[in-house]
């Protein structure tokens, strides 16, 4: 199964690669939902089926606005010239990418293997939260039962997300 | 916004239903299968995407679809908070108490509050994506005047 994971995860980076590359962005935009699509796959193998649900639907709807934003505007990228602005920020995204690279190395020292974890918590989870909770799909028992103020916070974060782009998209309003 | 031909018309007719009643299988079902308030919530607001894109509309009845849906959605989060608060009600005094009676594991009327939550939450996150996408509707009719 990591064979698998790893040609699936070979194949993103070079959709992602081609995403970037790609001269026309609607073939562009289509490659970035390969992307996704491949993740899917990948949290199926994990078995993660909620996960999956969640990442196939969220990535169709981000393709349907993607794809009516490039036939609304324009099918061809606009090229700026390469000036100083466009070095500092090469350096800069240089540099971060080193030590990223170098974090990383330095706490996968630490971590389990992937798909074996050993935390406390999640055994006590495993065990109990059937019974604690009553609901048969744990997932949905963790989420609103004992990690409730997470899921609050993300139905908030939406509603704060709406009412940033009621507030920016109103050029009525602004007058 | 201008709406497609009749081809596409006659057929969403007849899937879009379909979809809706999907994303309401995935809510209803969250505590027994996998998916949930999230999953279903947007599975909800792609069926309404897509009769939105098909069918068009003017200018006035999108402004007007939007405002109601504001509304939902502000309800939505309110009673989430609400059910959530009254957990101090009943029993032990905490916050996202579990006050209602457990069940049968894997029955569909279980595990006390959790199946209320999922369809707040759901009904709240097909509102949020669906305003979204309405807003940008909007703004590109009002950019063209």
């Amino acid at each position: 199964m990591d064979l698998t994971i790893s040609v699936i995860v070979g194949f993103m980076i070079l959709g992602a690669l081609y995403a970037i590359h790609a001269r026309d962005l609607l073939s562009s935009v289509i490659a970035c939902s390969l992307v996704g699509y491949s993740l899917v796959i990948c949290f199926l193998l994990l078995k993660a089926p909620d996960l999956a649900i969640v990442q196939i639907v969220v990535d169709t709807i981000t393709l349907i606005i993607m794809v009516a934003v490039v036939l609304d505007s324009s099918r061809e990228e606009s090229f700026s010239k390469f000036d100083t602005q466009g070095y500092i920020s090469a350096l800069t995204a240089i540099f971060l990418g080193l030590m990223l690279l170098y974090f990383y190395t330095v706490s996968i020292q630490s971590l389990d293997v992937l798909g074996k974890s050993s935390l406390r918590m999640a055994k006590h989870y495993i065990e109990g939260a059937a019974q604690k909770t009553g609901s048969a799909n744990l997932v949905t028992g963790v989420v609103f039962d004992f990690r409730g103020y997470d899921t609050m916070g993300e139905a908030v974060v939406l509603v704060t997300a709406v009412l940033g782009v009621l507030t920016i998209l109103r050029i009525k309003g602004k007058k | 916004m201008k709406g497609m031909t009749i081809i596409v018309k006659k057929t969403t007719q007849l899937i879009a239903g379909m979809v809706f009643m999907y994303g309401i299988y995935v809510i209803v079902h969250g505590h027994l299968t996998p998916g949930g308030g999230f999953a279903g919530g947007v599975i909800m607001a792609g069926s309404l995407i897509l009769i939105t894109l098909v069918n068009g509309g003017d200018f006035l009845k999108l402004i007007k679809e939007e405002s109601g849906t504001t509304i939902i959605e502000s309800l939505a989060t309110i009673l989430v908070i609400t059910i959530a608060v009254s957990g101090f009600l009943f029993g032990t005094k905490i916050f996202f108490n579990n006050f209602l009676p457990k069940g049968i594991v894997g029955h569909l009327i279980s595990a006390g509050v959790l199946p209320l939550y999922n369809i707040f939450v759901g009904t709240e996150v097909a509102a949020s994506i669906f305003i979204i996408f309405l807003s940008l509707i909007i703004f590109k009719e009002e950019s063209k005047e």
